[in-house]
């Protein structure tokens, strides 16, 4: 009967094209509107590497100003560290499994042909970043403890810089000048945008940005005296003794990222007494004047502690659910006077020998068509509207994508509100006495 | 076939309570012809209603084949309406957008029977009536007459013992209801019991017998001598 039943709808659609296109786009809108802010919530609020992202830490330290505000939870902390203190956490033997340390930054590429050069992000970090994160390499290999310790000129390239460099080729052994000095390739990464990008989310917009496509020992970049590319925040005024690169580098100033993997809870409650440890050592030199407030968080609490899905985002999902409803009330109107429309036939169909229950099941599989439909028209409708986000905020071209899942979510979501939506008609039309419209038809 | 004892229906509404029909006696046999008459508003379409199990009485019995069908369920009511009952409308009532063979396949998709069968049964009935070769026509290209005439081929597809007919020629020129006339004789020699609604007393003049209807109460009425009847064969029924 199920085929049947679908015969029927498309025709039943067919006669009433206007009211079955009105019920589509009444829905579709509501669709639309829904998933447009639901895949950027969803997007946003994934777990961007979830088989390990409860044993990757992201560190806060305490440093700043102790006449500021106190502290009451992680979020009131600098996201991010001082390059002293990272630094020297780094070299320190704590019980992390691995630990890593890095900063944005940017260098002038310049090719071997005639390509003008251009400006490209740079990630500053050590050997460790690429086996904590799980980035996956197309060439090569990341670069060693030893090429870190050597402050090497060695360099990680992006897949899209590959193939604008060196045409897509294997590129490892060559080498590529970033501002006046030559970096040899070690290793090639292929495509990866984690999203949230989790490794740099400093409570800015930057958890949204494209991974980089350089990246060098951090060591080296010092070296090369790169400054940093990112949010960099300061409470106290540097030393002006010393060469300016060298007494920012020294200064309270925080603009590094520090994460540690932690592979068990033990392990974790061990780092954060370490950390501890290393902040009242400190103290004794005079720094990290407020209470200790040293926090580690996971990949998850991290995103919550930046607020990389921020309350706006929330009300927008909520009102746009709203509108979702007020959509599929007034498809239950449209609903309503289709079905009504519809009193002669199914008085025909009770008197040829259909039950209640299968004038019931017939008219929620048109209901169940209009919301397929519905869905399919919301799909594209929320494909508007991301691109419409794309377009007005930067940063957010990783989230305006709609997979499979999103458009099968869509068209569950779709078909599930329409037939909420026409139960009460549909019930309403079953319960039709046919005697009386028999004569009328 | 049929026996209606002491059947009463009432309408009510908060001001006003309407005797549709009071305390009807009814039987109708196997293989008769029974045309029902009665001025309007006597409650003749009510008793087609309950006879074809569309509406339940408020009282009284209603025994079909034997079987009290006056207070069963919808979904019992219902699959024994689509196995014994075939109706025909004044009106036709065709849907206008599907064609003939999905018009006479509508009763027979709740049925349950296969497509094969299916396909058969309408095959059959379309032949039958002439419009065989029709059967993609919709009923929108059809003359009143062969319109009619799909109704009943409808109404006989699933071979129902009942055919409940509610003035079937009201809407056809003499001829066409004429045609349409001789092809419910034609099946009721066959076999098949029919009860008519009719206005037209040259019409119930065919019929085995002629119950009048009036203020809700039924009598058999004695048929007047009318010149023999012949069925129309076939062939002419089929060139209407």
């Amino acid at each position: 009967m199920f085929s049947y039943y679908v015969r029927l709808a498309l025709a039943s659609i067919r006669r009433t094209p206007v009211l079955s296109a009105l019920m589509v786009l009444a829905l579709g809108l509501g669709i639309g509107a829904f998933m447009t802010t639901f895949t950027v919530y969803y997007l946003m609020s994934g777990d961007p590497i979830p088989h390990k992202s409860d044993q990757l830490f992201a560190v806060q330290l305490d440093n700043w100003d102790p006449n500021d505000d106190p502290t009451e939870s992680a979020k009131d902390v600098q996201p991010q560290l001082t390059y002293r203190d990272g630094n020297t956490l780094m070299q320190a033997d704590t019980p992390a499994l691995r630990q890593v340390h890095m900063y944005a930054t940017g260098a002038i590429v310049v090719p071997e042909d005639e390509t003008p050069p251009f400006d490209e992000s740079v990630r500053a970090t050590w050997y460790t970043f690429f086996e904590m994160f799980d980035v996956p390499f197309l060439y090569g290999q990341p670069w060693t403890l030893d090429d870190d310790e050597a402050r090497a000129s060695v360099a990680v390239i992006g897949r899209e810089l590959n193939d604008k460099l060196f045409n897509g080729e294997n590129s490892v052994g060559r080498s590529i000048r970033l501002d006046d000095q030559f970096y040899q390739v070690v290793g090639v990464i292929d495509d990866w945008q984690p999203v949230p990008r989790f490794y740099h989310a400093d409570g800015t917009s930057r958890a949204l940005d494209d991974t980089e496509q350089v990246f060098v020992p951090m060591n080296r970049a010092i070296d090369a005296q790169w400054g940093p590319r990112g949010n960099t925040n300061c409470w106290k005024a540097i030393d002006e003794t010393l060469p300016l690169f060298e007494a920012f580098m020294q200064s309270e100033c925080v603009f590094t990222q520090f994460w540690a993997e932690l592979e068990t809870p033990e392990q974790a409650a061990a780092y954060k007494d370490y950390l501890d440890n290393y902040v009242r050592g400190q103290k004794e030199y005079g720094r990290f004047e407020r209470p200790l407030n040293t926090f580690i968080s996971n990949v998850m609490e991290w995103m919550e502690v930046n607020e990389i899905v921020r309350n706006d985002n929330r009300v927008l999902v909520r009102l746009s659910f709203l509108f979702l409803l007020v959509c599929v009330l007034n498809t239950v109107g449209l609903l309503m006077a289709k079905f009504m429309g519809k009193g002669g036939e199914v008085a025909l169909r009770r008197a040829m020998g259909a039950s209640r229950r299968d004038v019931f099941q017939q008219n929620l599989v048109e209901v169940g068509m209009i919301g397929v439909l519905g869905g399919l028209a919301g799909t594209g409708l929320a494909w508007l509207g991301l691109r419409a986000v794309e377009s007005l905020y930067q940063g957010y071209q990783h989230l305006v994508h709609l997979d499979a899942v999103m458009l099968l979510t869509a068209i569950s979501v779709a078909t599930v509100f329409a037939i909420l939506a026409g139960m009460y008609p549909v019930w309403r039309v079953s319960r039709l006495a046919p005697a009386g419209l028999l004569k009328t038809q | 076939m049929l026996k209606m004892s002491q059947i009463s229906k009432v309408y009510r509404t908060e001001l006003v309570e309407t005797h549709a029909l009071r305390e009807l006696d009814l039987h109708v046999e196997e293989g008769e012809f029974v045309a029902v008459t009665g001025p309007s508003g006597s409650g003749k379409t009510t008793f087609l209603n309950i006879a074809g199990l569309l509406e339940s009485p408020s009282s009284g019995s209603y025994l079909l084949d034997g079987e009290d069908v006056s207070t069963l369920n919808d979904n019992r009511r219902s699959r024994i309406r689509n196995a014994k009952v075939g109706f025909i409308f004044q009106s036709f009532n065709l849907i206008p957008d599907l064609n003939l063979a999905d018009n006479v396949d509508v009763p027979l998709r709740y049925r349950g029977w296969s497509k094969t069968e299916r396909r058969r049964a309408i095959g059959d009935m379309l032949d039958r009536i002439g419009l065989g070769s029709r059967q993609g026509y919709l009923p929108s290209q059809l003359s009143g007459g062969q319109q009619q005439r799909v109704a009943i081929a409808r109404a006989l597809a699933g071979k129902p013992r009942f055919l409940l007919a509610d003035e079937p020629t009201g809407n056809l020129d003499s001829e066409m209801a004429e045609a349409v006339m001789g092809l419910l004789e034609a099946i009721n020699a066959e076999g098949t019991t029919i009860v008519m609604v009719t206005h037209d007393p040259d019409l119930a003049r065919r019929a085995h017998r002629n119950i009048h209807i009036l203020d809700g109460r039924a009598s058999d009425v004695p048929l007047a001598p009318i010149a023999k009847v012949t069925p129309m064969p076939e062939r002419e029924a089929a060139r209407v």
